[in-house]
């Protein structure tokens, strides 16, 4: 059975648009990840189903029940804020009780929740604190607690480990994973950090431009990306996209770059259209630094970086194309210095002028 | 070297330091002596000791002027205090209306005291006045606010209310402004109801700015003078002098000096008194509320 479903959903604050037409269905148990830039209208669209905003047209249902006409707290749905929105004078617990009172809950059963709560995100020793006396994980951790408790069919996440540092990012990221297995309810999470939605989401709903881009599992996401800005937003570095003409015959297209270097994809030639403007989309870890023959291609390194497990040059082909491409660890490669570089063609994209994708049947 | 070193620091603050004890310190110490002596403006006088207070304490003039002070002052602060703050959560909003009617409630703060009581002269006069032809439109008699010696506190708190409210209020609105809006949209998703949100998220957010407005209204009040001279002058017999209309008719009616310092500092202690209690209380009630 289908979690949530958006019907339609638009919304525009006065002339500017924000979300045009957004249609999605989550499964049960469901953990997708909104993923855009700043702009693209996740935050719009997560405050929707939340009922903080109400859409121009289109409808929300959740396990069955139309929900866009109620108000927030019917709507069985919890949220974790960015900046948590704890009650500064309240303590832990009468944090997380509130919602439960709100609801008329029975005092036992409110109890039995909070301590349950408590155990699995380990803040029983804060229970009587207050926000003000807390660090911000642990804030971040009573902010969940207090959405736990409310046993919603839906979690709201906005961005919720944009907060903490480095560090603490990477225990929560995985601490939220441990939760997803935990909860029976969907999860959406709203970030801009791809690798907090590749990581954690079942599914990627990628966003620009008041539209959904892409849908999917988070590798098909990465491997077929549906058009150029999936390709380009999703990946660190950036993956590479450059102007290239379709030459020479035969089942799968060879797209040759403006300086002369011929690339064999494993696109059919007769997917693609004959007289677009395409472009070809390589990856970093596609271009390898080293080698010699067809598929080669010689660059001048702008800039190194030394990874430690690998090394990225950053270059740029005769023709003034920059790329980006992969070497070893312990790579010798300096700013300034001629390489050349060696494209797995097999695992290329091809991008039209509408920067729809098209990828290798292997890919 | 280390008492040069002070020498040279106290150069800095010296200004300070001077302005300080020339227009503060020196007329506090002046009125303290004042009031151990009798004095005129012409005379020199000489030293009662305690013979004014003795004699404060057994005048029941000073003694009535007391108790309208306090009675006229717990007449203002808990209403002024509820209208300033329903007027700004009313009008805590983005609109244009709003920030019109901001204004509007606002404007009457910046009127002199002149002003105003010689609106609400108007306003209160039983023959001629608009509540009178209020009460006359009616069918009832007009109440004799500035004549009854019942109505004439009611008179001053109403007039004192209209003038005042605005500071408030504007206290108020930016204490609501601090609160965060996401605070109010997990109320909302908390299911709280519109007076649970209010009492649970909005007041305690605004406790401070309540203690705040709560003690500068009381010791502003308790000083309250202009309104009570120029709308009755005290009257009827006596029934709206407050202390410091007291002070002023004994100063400067009857050019009693020491004797008006003497009452000046006994509004002094009182005024320091309640204003130190309301602190120690409301302290106390924070601390016990929310344990920081």
């Amino acid at each position: 059975m289908a979690s949530l479903e958006l019907k339609g959903i638009r919304k525009s604050f006065g002339a500017t648009p924000v979300l045009g037409n957004v249609d999605l269905t989550l499964d049960a148990r469901e953990f997708v990840a909104f993923l855009g830039p700043s702009g693209s209208g996740k935050s719009t669209l997560l405050r929707i189903i939340a009922g903080l905003e109400t859409a121009d047209a289109g409808e929300v249902w959740l396990e069955g029940r139309r929900i866009d006409p109620l108000p927030p707290g019917d709507r069985g749905v919890a949220m974790v804020f960015q900046h948590y929105a704890l009650y500064p004078h309240m303590s832990v617990r009468e944090n997380m009780a509130f919602g439960l009172r709100n609801a008329r809950v029975p005092k036992d059963e409110i109890e039995r929740r909070i301590n349950d709560a408590a155990r699995v995100l380990e803040i029983e020793p804060l229970l009587n604190r207050k926000p003000a006396e807390m660090s911000g994980g642990q804030r971040q951790r009573v902010a969940i607690g207090r959405a736990l408790v409310k046993e919603p069919k839906l979690f709201l996440l906005d961005e919720p480990l944009s907060n903490l540092d480095a560090a603490l990012r990477l225990r929560t990221r995985v601490e939220l994973a441990q939760l997803k297995q935990r909860v029976e309810a969907a999860v959406i999470m709203v970030t801009h950090d791809q690798a907090e939605a590749m990581t954690l989401a079942d599914r990627i709903v990628v966003m620009n431009d008041c539209k959904i881009q892409q849908v999917g599992p988070p590798m098909e996401i990465y491997t077929r990306p549906a058009n150029a800005f999936v390709a380009q937003f999703v990946g660190s570095p950036a993956m590479t996209l450059a102007h290239a003409q379709m030459v020479g015959t035969g089942e799968y297209a060879t797209l040759k770059l403006g300086d002369g270097t011929e690339i064999a994809t494993r696109v059919g030639r007769d997917q693609l259209p004959q007289w677009a403007n395409l472009r070809v989309g390589l990856r970093p870890e596609m271009v390898r630094v080293g080698g010699r023959g067809k598929g080669t291609a010689k660059a001048k390194a702008e800039l190194v970086e030394r990874l430690g497990e690998r090394t990225l040059v950053y270059a740029r082909l005769r023709d003034g194309q920059p790329i980006t491409a992969e070497d070893e660890g312990d790579s010798r490669v300096k700013i300034g210095d001629e390489v050349s570089l060696k494209i797995d063609g097999a695992a290329a994209h091809v991008f039209d002028a509408d920067g729809t994708g098209y990828h290798g049947a292997v890919a | 070297m280390t008492s040069q070193r002070d020498w040279r620091g106290l150069l800095f603050v010296a200004p300070f330091l001077l302005l300080y004890s020339v227009i503060l310190i020196f007329p506090l110490l002046r009125g303290l002596w004042l009031s151990l002596n009798q004095v005129d403006l012409f005379g020199h006088g000489h030293f009662v000791g305690a013979g004014n207070y003795a004699q404060l304490f057994q005048d029941p003039v000073f003694g009535t002027s007391l108790v309208n002070t306090f009675e006229v002052t717990l007449m203002i602060v808990p209403v002024l205090t509820v209208i300033a703050l329903a007027l700004a959560l009313a009008l805590n909003r983005a609109s244009r209306s709003a920030a019109v009617f901001r204004g509007i409630f606002f404007s009457s703060a910046v009127l002199s005291v002149t002003i105003v009581t010689l609106i609400w002269r108007f306003m209160l006069a039983p023959d001629a006045g608009f509540l009178g032809y209020v009460a006359k439109a009616f069918g009832t008699e007009p109440l004799p606010f500035l004549s009854d010696q019942s109505l004439v506190l009611p008179a001053l708190a109403i007039t004192t209310i209209w003038w005042s409210v605005g500071f408030p209020m504007l206290l108020f609105l930016a204490g609501l402004q601090q609160i965060p809006a996401d605070m109010y949209e997990a109320a909302a998703l908390d299911n709280a109801g519109r007076w649970t949100t209010f009492w649970r998220i909005t007041r305690p957010s605004l406790g401070r700015t309540l203690v705040l407005v709560v003690m500068l209204q009381t010791a502003a009040q308790l000083q309250l003078f202009g309104q009570s001279q120029l709308l009755t002058a005290g009257g009827p017999s006596g029934a709206s002098r407050t202390a410091v209309l007291f002070l002023f008719e004994t100063a400067f009616g009857r050019w009693e000096l020491g004797y008006a310092s003497a009452a000046a500092e006994v509004l002094f202690l009182l005024i320091l008194a309640v204003t130190l209690t309301q602190y120690w209380a409301t302290g106390r009630a924070t601390a016990a509320g929310d344990g920081r």
